[in-house]
């Protein structure tokens, strides 16, 4: 062969290479249709179909975004500081970042749960869980404000939460690590004898929302992942993957991926409530710390709880079933009927649809292949309904379209695979960009689904949209399954980790929301009614100004006699009662965020001055034509001065 | 007979009008899709929804314009005596169904209307007129008085004033007792005829 026929190889080589990298390309472009854009376009002052609500991960809040058109609407504070919104920096915040470890600025926020009623969203709260810390929390919907914040006790890492029951009788956490309970300073080296998980079951006041710490049950020390709830037939079950099985205690990437099958835990919670009423429920002392936000008094509480009911499942027979399930199952999703229990192995090459009937079948026929610490392990070929059979790889979580049809997400192949419920067959596959975690439709995961469109979260984005550095966002991808074939319709990009998300028909919640909180039921304790009631007060070095702010002015704006030493609160009430005129607050050189404070609330600035001088302080948030004007001044003199406090007002 | 019932029915109606704004005042700027506005009620002035009136005089204190505290209106206290009274004289009528009662009733309601008509004007004179010497916004010649009836532009605001539902009862009670009246000159008729 010659030089010639060698570079004419080569080139040949090159130009094929090239045309099949173009043909990649082209076919990545294809993927929406023609109509896609109208089917996503929300005119001008039109609203969206559904509220999505997603969580944003490792930023600790929630998003709240409009489908179809995919519009960022709001984000949440829910567990991280947050200095636009003055959460976690005002006084009336601070206290629902308490726990046993102090003041918590930040978590990992990972599974927004609407609350349900009969098996469907109802548009009254919505929960989601901290993983880092464990907590779970709830938001209001009508003023899409966190109001309530539960720690839990004997727990690390809440991850498997806050998954609902189908009235919201509970809502559920696990241990996702094991760790001694109670915590203490053992040898790592004794995971086997000394860690155990716990799954709990916390309580939702229907009226209130109120949340409390029911009870838990202790389990073996495997690592509980995620859950979800019987409904319908399977109501009065909650089921929870785990890994780890292994009891491995490093390098679990290797060590928690032996075993061919880990497990299922089914969950009788309505067995649990009769051993807590026949007193099986064992007293342990404990601590954690139980938050809540008064709407009224616009100021939240930190209550420190005391012990918890635990209990054993070797002594309360009946109350925990294991499932045998292959390759470190994750997403636990059952389907609208509550027949289905579909399980993802994050390594299996099958997606294992377990039925309930068949797992009733088998424990009334007390078949147990064994007992883990006295817990029986069913037969996996006698609670089996199907397998859907080369699905893709790394299937993580499924959703359901109402129509009889399965939707679960790949996280290695990166893809949605759609199969029917029928025959556990694959029907279609969408590739999404890239490696989606969970899915979503809205309803998804109730018994009425609304199975008009489904959302992907991907963890990567890569080239999908402008370069911005190393630090790239991750994505959401609206798909269209409202026929047989799926279709690519939008895709946006979303705040921190879209880890998981749930929406809603507008409808339920839109006409609800609050436009602002009434002046005369405001009960703050510094709440100043008008501007005459405006004062400054000292007690000793702590000095406390009522200070109003209407368009726009505040009164008093003149402040003189604060000294250096001194901690000035200032509790500011916004006095407008009209939609959307919030005011904020900030004060030269105070080491603290801006307070935002809707009409008719109070909110608490605290300021420590550091030196003499006079300080202006002024509105934040533009609310009038006047915004500029809207600023006063306080004078700072030094902590021997003799000047008196004084005001205008 | 008729016409005893129509006095009746005229005079009772005027209870429902307790229950109804009598005239609106709307204030339509594009800041305001969900509306900003008053009902004037016979014995309150309140806003079209929670926090509209609180609103309407914040905006007001920008031109200058006083307060509208409904508590130092004594109209607010004036007018439903006088709507008692004509409840009450109605009922007196339909029991003597005289003629001239019935002249009387129409007669003093329409007195009564065309003052309280007047005195609202002169409260929107002088809420329009009399501003605050040192008003944020000041545009000479400029008043805000806001029309008796119709619409006027204020600034942003488009400021429309209408009669309610209050003031469409009245009108209907007016109405029954003119037909009751008309019933009486007829039957009048009917009798001479007869006689």
């Amino acid at each position: 062969m010659n030089k010639y026929k060698i570079s004419a190889i080569g080139i040949t080589i090159a130009i094929a290479l090239t045309l099949i990298s173009f043909a990649c390309n082209s076919s990545k472009e294809s993927v929406t249709d023609g109509d896609a854009a109208s089917k996503v376009y929300v005119a001008p002052g039109k609203h969206d179909e559904f509220y999505s609500f997603m969580s944003g991960g490792f930023s600790g809040q929630m998003a709240v975004y409009g489908l179809p058109s995919g519009r960022l609407l709001r984000v949440i504070p829910v567990f991280s500081q947050d200095p636009e919104k003055g959460w976690g920096y005002s006084e009336e915040t601070k206290p629902m970042f308490n726990t046993t470890h102090g003041f918590i600025p930040w978590d990992d926020a990972h599974h927004p749960e609407l609350s349900q009623t009969n098996g469907e969203t109802d548009g009254r709260w919505i929960f989601i869980n901290g993983n880092n810390v464990p907590r779970i929390a709830r938001i209001d919907l009508t003023t899409f404000r966190t109001v309530e914040i539960l720690e839990l006790p004997n727990s690390s890492g809440n991850h498997s939460s806050p998954f609902t029951t189908e009235n919201t009788e509970y809502v559920v956490a696990g241990t996702r690590f094991s760790v001694p309970i109670p915590n203490e300073d053992v040898s790592i080296a004794e995971y086997k004898e000394k860690f155990k998980g716990t799954l709990s079951f916390v309580k939702v006041d229907p009226k209130s929302g109120h949340m409390d710490l029911s009870f838990q049950i202790l389990m073996p020390g495997f690592d509980y992942d995620l859950s979800h709830a019987g409904k319908g037939k399977s109501h009065g079950w909650m089921f929870f993957t785990c890994y780890n099985a292994e009891q491995a205690n490093t390098l679990k990437e290797v060590n928690a991926s032996q075993f061919d099958k880990d497990f299922i835990a089914a969950i009788n919670w309505k067995k649990a409530e009769e051993y807590l009423a026949a007193g099986k429920g064992k007293e342990m002392p404990t601590s954690y710390y139980h938050n809540t936000w008064d709407e009224k008094k616009h100021s939240a509480t930190s209550t420190e709880k005391k012990t918890v009911k635990i209990l054993d499942p070797a002594e309360c027979p009946g109350l925990v079933y294991y499932m045998p399930t292959p390759k470190s199952p994750h997403g636990c999703d059952i389907d609208p009927t509550g027949e289905y229990i579909v399980a993802s192995g994050k390594l299996s090459t099958v997606v294992p649809v377990f039925s309930f009937d068949k797992v009733m079948a088998a424990i009334g026929a007390k078949s147990f292949d064994k007992t883990i610490d006295g817990i029986p392990v069913l037969n996996y070929d006698k609670i089996i309904a199907g397998e859907v059979q080369n699905p893709g790889l790394g299937p993580l979580h499924t959703e359901f379209d109402g129509r009889g049809n399965a939707y679960t997400s790949m996280f290695v192949s990166s893809e949605v695979v759609k199969w029917s419920l029928k025959d556990f067959k694959v029907l279609d596959r969408m590739p999404v960009y890239y490696s989606i975690g969970h899915l979503m439709i809205p309803g998804g995961d109730t018994k009425k689904p609304n199975g008009k469109y489904l959302v992907a979260l991907n963890k990567i984005t890569k080239d999908r949209y402008l370069p911005t550095g190393p630090e790239l966002t991750q994505s959401a991808q609206l798909i269209d399954i409202s026929g047989d074939k799926m279709k690519m319709l939008l895709d946006f990009p979303t705040i921190g980790e879209p880890h998981y998300a749930q929406a809603i028909e507008a409808e339920k919640i839109k006409d609800k929301s609050v436009r602002f909180y009434k002046l005369e039921e405001n009960e703050h304790p510094y709440k100043t009614a008008n501007p005459t009631e405006a004062k400054v007060v000292r007690e000793g070095n702590k000095v406390h100004i009522n200070m109003i702010s209407i368009r726009s002015h505040f009164t008093p704006d003149n402040i003189e006699g604060i000294k250096v030493g001194d901690e000035v609160y200032i509790h500011v009430t916004n006095l407008e009662q009209d939609w959307d005129i919030p005011h904020g607050f900030a004060v030269m050189g105070a080491q603290t965020a801006e307070l935002l404070i809707m009409p008719g609330e109070t909110i608490t600035y605290k300021w420590v001055p550091q030196k003499p001088g006079i300080y202006p302080f002024y509105c934040t948030d533009f609310c009038s034509a006047l915004h500029q004007e809207m600023q006063g001044y306080i004078r700072v003199s030094p902590a021997s001065s003799k000047i008196e406090l004084s005001w205008n007002n | 007979m008729k016409s005893k019932i129509l006095m009746l029915i005229g005079s009772l109606i005027l209870v429902s009008a307790f229950f109804v704004p009598l005239w609106t005042i709307d204030l339509i700027a594009p800041q305001y899709p969900e509306g900003l506005g008053l009902y004037i009620h016979l014995n309150k002035i309140e806003g079209h929804k929670e926090g509209d009136l609180q609103s309407i005089n914040g905006l007001n204190h920008y031109i200058g314009m006083k307060e509208i505290k409904p508590e130092s209106i004594p109209e607010l206290t004036i007018i439903p005596y006088f709507m008692y009274f004509m409840i009450a004289l109605g009922l007196v009528t339909v029991v003597f169904n005289k003629k001239w009662m019935k002249m009387a009733w129409i007669g003093i309601f329409a007195v009564g209307g065309i003052v309280g008509l007047y005195d609202f004007y002169m409260w929107e004179y002088d809420y329009g007129h009399n501003l605050d010497p040192h008003a944020i916004i000041k545009i000479p010649g400029m008043n805000y008085q806001p029309p008796l009836i119709g619409y006027k532009q204020l600034l942003n605001f488009e400021a429309g004033s209408w009669p309610h539902f209050g003031f469409v009862i009245i009108m209907v009670s007016v109405l029954l007792v003119l037909c009751s009246l008309y019933l009486d000159f007829k039957n009048d008729k009917k009798l001479s005829k007869v006689t």
